[in-house]
């Protein structure tokens, strides 16, 4: 017993530790300087200390805004869609069927997140979605390089990373849960309400967390779908960094939406707890 | 004291009743044509190993099941279509199946707060502190599940149930969670329960000395069929069936011939020609038949001592003792009789001496003692 416990697990997270000093710390603390920096001449950073481009964060107000009204929107909208479907895998599909349908629900991952929205294009495009729209007698449907469009793809990309937490959140429940509830005089609509949403909510969370989180940084889907009339913060980055190469002003809102999310996350976990949530779910946390 | 338990139950007495009431699976016949009568206020036990249709039979009467054949009747009026949810019963689960994101007091509360039109809080309040305090969990209402043990989640179950004044209480196998000790004290309080509360109970359990220990009636269920209901001592002095005798309690089983039978008794000859004095079984004519004695009922003596009066004497090597304290539990082998057990008292091997390992001795069978099997 040459190493102590204490030891071991010291040495077990150092790789953690580092990936995270290297990958995460550094990067910010880079981020951080730079954003109080200047532009040099030939693009990218000049040393110094000015605020200007914080003060001048306000002409990016339509990336933020649009980040902050579609990531709830495309997270609260996969929440919907995604429920009801692991609702159905977890609770009602026969065992038969599980695993074939589980795999359907990742299958969409197997190709490459910029073809299948660049399949959306088509869809929603003039020849596709409101094409059909115009034989039913609805003319002039403009689809495509709208928010709408930009929402449809983020459903259809996110949607598995909300179904899997949900799902086993919902499978792990017990179901003599429900048969309680009934023995104790509550018909199945309201055992849903009272036992499997609430005690669902760790999954439910979990989802949204994981949705919203990268949803915030999301730049692909806008860029194809959105046509560059619905950009996020993500689309004014790649933006900022590799066209116009203003390196301090694209840290200074990489900063700004790091602070927002921040904001935004600590919001909704205090909701959640204050939601009432057990104390499993507080490991979710 | 023993209660009265005698096999008919009248209609007027009826609280809820199996009219060859079936449950099959596929192939497979959990329930097979179940008729039965459970007495209001009794305590009934189905006892029976694990797929014998117990639990089938309780959940056709929860309302977790509905049966493929037959029916089920609660006060008269066949539930068949009643969902569990509006079912006049409360079910104390295996596991519990306590809600976790809820606090002791709003288990308990729960079916309280289902009802409509909706109870006044003050009275579910009322009412939840009373249950709690009848399970003895006076100061735990505002704790969290996790925190409390087994037993102490299985008062909260009990609590749970009987805060709604069920006209059935039903009972899952309620103590197979628990450690032998808790598991005894558990079973007086739930009898003493039964008794306050004047609530009929059906349990559910594969442990006969539970079954015996808590029931006015057990019903033996075996293959989905009903094997034998009786009291605990009816079950235990007159099993009907090799099954019974072999499930409630040890029992010697032997074949033998009738060699006649008179007056509800029957003379059995044993392979090695010795005439025993048995009970006969009610309707019995057939002349090989099984015949089964309480290890208890029989005694030993040495090999060459003076034979009491109306005993029949078969003799036998002892194969194995154990010592178990109030009583000794002696394996032997009867030539062409067969293995027998005989347990003797410990005072009684104290007054006459115990018995080697290899020891020939002489297995006394009182007249009387014993009885013959009916057959299936």
């Amino acid at each position: 017993m040459a190493m102590t416990r204490s030891r071991a697990r010291a040495l077990l997270l150092t790789p953690a530790g580092l990936w995270y000093a290297a990958m995460l710390l550094m990067p910010l603390a880079v981020v951080l300087i730079f954003s109080f920096g200047e532009r040099s001449q030939i693009g990218g950073y000049a040393p110094g200390f000015t605020l200007e481009q914080y003060a001048n964060l306000p002409a990016r107000f339509a990336a933020f805004r649009n980040t902050l009204t579609l990531a709830p929107l495309g997270t609260l909208a996969s929440l919907l869609i995604a429920y009801p479907l692991a609702y159905y895998l977890a609770v009602k599909v026969s065992p038969k069927w599980k695993t074939m349908l589980l795999v359907l629900v990742i299958v969409p991952f197997w190709t490459s997140i910029l073809i299948r929205s660049y399949a959306w294009i088509f869809l929603l495009g003039g020849k596709g979605i409101p094409a059909l729209l115009a034989m039913a007698g609805l003319e002039d449907v403009r689809l495509l390089n709208t928010p709408f469009a930009v929402l449809v793809g983020i459903v259809y990309g996110y949607l598995p990373l909300m179904v899997f937490p949900i799902y086993v959140a919902l499978e792990k429940l017990d179901k003599r849960l429900l048969e309680a509830a009934a023995d104790l005089g509550t018909p199945p609509w309201r055992a849903f309400v009272q036992i499997t949403l609430p005690l669902s909510m760790p999954g439910v969370l979990t989802g949204s967390m994981l949705v919203f989180i990268l949803l915030m940084g999301e730049f692909l889907i806008p860029s194809i779908l959105g046509g560059g009339k619905v950009f996020f913060v993500g689309n004014a980055l790649v933006d900022l960094f590799l066209q116009s190469r203003n390196w301090p002003f694209g840290s200074a809102v990489a900063v700004g939406l790091v602070v927002v999310m921040l904001v935004v996350v600590g919001l909704y976990t205090r909701a959640a707890k204050r939601f009432g949530v057990g104390r499993d779910d507080a490991a979710l946390m | 004291m023993e209660r009265a338990a005698s096999m008919q139950v009248r209609p007027e007495e009826t609280v809820a009743e199996f009219v060859g009431a079936s449950k099959r699976y596929g192939e497979v016949l959990a329930a097979d044509r179940i008729d039965l009568r459970i007495r209001r206020g009794e305590f009934l036990s189905f006892l029976g190993p694990s797929g014998c249709g117990k639990t089938t039979a309780l959940r056709m009467l929860a309302g977790f099941e509905s049966p493929t054949g037959g029916a089920v009747l609660i006060d008269g009026r066949d539930v068949g279509a009643i969902p569990a949810y509006r079912r006049p019963v409360n079910m104390v689960f295996q596991h519990y199946a306590l809600f976790p994101h809820m606090t002791v007091a709003e288990n308990v509360g729960y079916g309280l707060r289902q009802r409509r039109p909706r109870m006044a809080r003050r009275e579910i309040a009322e009412k939840v502190e009373k249950a709690l305090a009848t399970v003895r969990l006076d100061a735990f209402g505002p704790r969290r599940i996790w925190e409390m043990s087994g037993g102490q989640q299985q008062r909260v179950a009990l609590a749970r149930a009987i805060v709604n004044e069920p006209k059935i209480l039903l009972l899952d196998e309620p103590m197979a969670a628990l450690d032998a000790k808790l598991r005894g004290e558990m079973q007086r309080e739930l009898l003493d329960l039964q008794r306050s509360l004047g609530i009929t109970f059906v349990l559910v359990t594969h442990d006969q000395e539970e079954a015996l220990a808590m029931s006015d009636r057990i019903c033996i269920m075996g293959k989905g069929r009903i094997a034998q209901i009786g009291s605990p001592q009816e079950l235990y002095d007159r099993p009907a069936n090799r099954y019974v005798a072999d499930f409630v309690g040890k029992a010697n089983i032997l074949s033998a011939q009738i060699a006649s039978r008179e007056g509800g008794l029957a003379q059995a000859v044993l392979g090695n020609g010795a005439a025993v004095t048995v009970a006969d079984a009610p309707g019995a004519a057939a002349t090989e038949a099984e015949i089964a004695v309480r290890p208890e009922a029989l005694s030993l003596a040495a090999a060459g001592a003076p034979l009491p009066e109306g005993m029949t004497a078969l003799p036998a090597r002892v194969t194995h003792r154990t010592f178990l304290g109030d009583h000794t539990e002696y394996l032997l082998e009867a030539p062409r009789v067969g293995a027998l057990q005989v347990n003797v008292p410990r005072q009684a091997e104290r007054a006459a001496g115990g018995h080697g390992m290899g020891a020939e001795v002489h297995v006394l069978w009182p007249a009387g003692a014993g009885l013959v099997l009916a057959a299936g």
